[in-house]
Parts: structure tokens; sequence; C-alpha cells
């Protein structure tokens, strides 16, 4: 099983000018494994919207890759966005998904359907070119490269076990100064 | 009731594209299907984005102003009232330009939204005005020409803004 501190850690070293598009959790933790990635959206508002954000940003910059770290609670209430991304292939788009089966944020309840449903086959049905399931870290770290040079756009769901709690920073997350250094970031 | 003609959908797309919108995102509503959305379809003026569901647009609407890109959300209202947080969130707290386009679905033509027989109607205006979002009213031919004032506003002032459409085009 993956722990995701040790993947994003893995990401970090080969994120380089990609836009990074992480949510709740995954922000807190992608803002330690690579804390001076200034192309990273933060700005992902209401919960579930992390996909339609970067749909956004894929549309409007096709020459920058953008990376979602989305949750799977989150991606289940925005899951029509897997439909919307498939209709516009964007060839920018790599879209993973933490699946640790938790409202992590929230209490650590169970999402619904835990277990069962599979994330990767969502993607599939809504029309995603390549979608798949990685749960070892080492296959992490073997995919990785290539993952990031593939055309989209590509899911991958990251079957992951609790690590330790990240930093909480909902204040910088949330605040003017993450959007303001996102858009100084994409001007250059 | 004006014998002016109603707001045609050419004229609306002019605007669109006066305003320098690139996309047009959008849930399909039967108020400006016929007039506005099938003919966009064929405007190679706007990238027509079909998402599922409303709170995407938003989203992406919000996305695409950091790339230097206007976008305009055509939707109805029900979307509306079903993106509240979306637009709560990317519009209000992030204080991102969010340009909808929001049929308003039955309302009774001439009549003002906060007097339609349609609850949801009704409800509309005070909704947006709780949320501090600027709304105006399309209905006639001449109202046209205050869609690119409103859409400049939006994105100068990087705040939402509502363009509701009363009567089917």
């Amino acid at each position: 099983m993956l722990r995701r501190d040790q993947c994003f850690r893995i990401l970090a070293r080969h994120v380089t000018d990609e836009i990074v598009v992480p949510v709740y959790q995954a922000a807190q933790e992608w803002r330690v494994a690579k804390p001076d990635h200034a192309l990273t959206f933060y700005s992902i508002g209401a919960m579930g919207q992390a996909s339609s954000c970067a749909l956004g940003l894929a549309l409007g910059r096709p020459d920058k890759r953008v990376i979602v770290l989305d949750g799977d609670g989150s991606l289940l209430m925005n899951l029509g966005s897997l439909v919307s991304i498939a209709n516009q292939r964007p060839k920018n788009l790599l879209h993973f998904v933490c699946e640790n089966g938790a409202y992590e944020a929230n209490g650590g309840h169970p999402i619904p359907g835990r277990d069962r449903v599979s994330f990767a086959g969502f993607a599939r049905a809504a029309g995603y070119p390549k979608a798949l399931e990685i749960s070892a870290l080492a296959d992490f770290e073997a995919k990785i490269a290539g993952l990031l040079k593939e055309d989209g756009p590509v899911f991958v769901t990251l079957k992951l076990v609790a690590g330790d709690p990240p930093p909480q920073d909902y204040a910088y997350i949330h605040g003017a100064a993450a959007r303001e250094a996102f858009r100084a970031a994409l001007k250059r | 009731m004006s014998n002016e003609q109603p707001i045609a959908g050419a004229a609306i797309l002019d605007a669109l594209a006066a305003a320098g919108v690139e996309f047009v995102i959008s849930v399909p509503d039967i108020t400006t299907s016929q007039g506005l959305l099938w003919p966009l379809t064929e405007d190679r003026r706007f990238r027509l984005v079909r998402v599922c569901k409303e709170d995407e647009g938003v989203s992406i609407c919000g996305a695409l102003s950091f790339c230097g890109k206007r976008a305009l959300l055509l939707i109805q209202y029900t979307g509306l009232l079903d993106s509240i947080n979306a637009l709560r969130a990317a519009g209000c707290d992030y204080k991102l330009p969010v340009a909808m386009m929001v049929g308003l679905l039955e309302k009774e033509p001439g009549v003002p939204p906060k007097q339609s027989a349609r609850f949801g109607v009704r409800i509309v205006e005070p909704i947006l005005e709780a949320m501090g979002v600027p709304h105006d009213l399309f209905e006639l031919g001449s109202d046209a020409a205050r869609i690119r004032p409103a859409i400049d506003r939006a994105y100068q002032e990087s705040w939402p803004t509502a363009l509701l459409i009363g009567r089917r085009i």
C-alpha cells in the first residue's frame, strides 16, 4: 500500500513547470513536499471542484501540463466532471485521486461505497482514454515519469493508507496570497 | 408591455464577442436553447464547453480567469441555485470574475422577476443580492447594449455578475 506523503515526495522530484491542483489534505501534504512550487493552484473553493478547476486551467493554458491531486470524497461530489473532462479530452491533464476511503478533513468518516467503488472504473466509463490504479510505492516511482509525459487525460487512482497527519494551514490555502502567487507564476 | 422586439440571440453573441468572451460553459436551458445555445455551437468565435452540472462551470470560469481568458457560464436559474456554494467560494470568497447568463425559466415576459408567479424565479434576485452579486434583466432588443459593460465590469472588479434572461430566446 501507498502513503500519500511518500508519493508526493517522489512526485515533487519530477514536477518542474507543471500546474498542480491539490485538494484539502493533499494540499497540506503537497505544501510540505514542494513548498516552493508557485504553480500550485490551491484555490479549489468548494469541495469537489478541483477537477473542474483543473479543466479550466488545462483549457486556458494548453501549453502547460495540469496535475490534479484529487480526493476520493471530493471526486464523489463532482463525478460528472469526469464526463466533462473526457468530453474535452485535454491532452495536458493528469488526474490523480488519493483514495483513502475516508473524509479525512471531516472526522475520518468512511466515504459511501468504500472498498466497493472503483474510481478508475468511473474514469474509464466516463471516457478517459487511460485509467489505472497504483497501490505500491515502487510502482508509482516506476511509472510517474512516463505518466507526466503521456497525452491525457489520464486518470490514476492512488490506493492509500493513512500516514501522519500533515500540518494544517487552511489560512494560506484559501488566502489571497496563494492566489496571487499562482497568478504571478502563471504569467512568468 | 413594451412593443419593442425581444432580445435576439445574434445580438447577444455579438455582445459576448465584443466583450472578449472566448469560452462559453453551459448546461442547456430551454430559455436560451433555440436562439442562443444552438447558434453558438456553430459560432467559431467561441469555444463551447458542455458540462454535466453548473457548479463545474463556476470553477472553470474562475480558473480560466487566472489564464487571462474570459468566459461565460450559460445556465438556467435552477442551475444557479444548485451552484450557490461554488459561487460563494470562487466568486465571493476568492473574488474571481464569474460571468453568468441565467435563463429565468417560465418567467412571465415583462414581469419583474421578484413579481413572478414562480417561486424559484422570485428568489433569484434576493439570493444574488444577499451575496452581493450584481444582476441585470435582459428581455428587449435594446438591453443587449448592457451585456458588454456588465462583463467588462466583472473582469475589471474581479467579481461575479449575473445577466438574467427574462424571456425565451
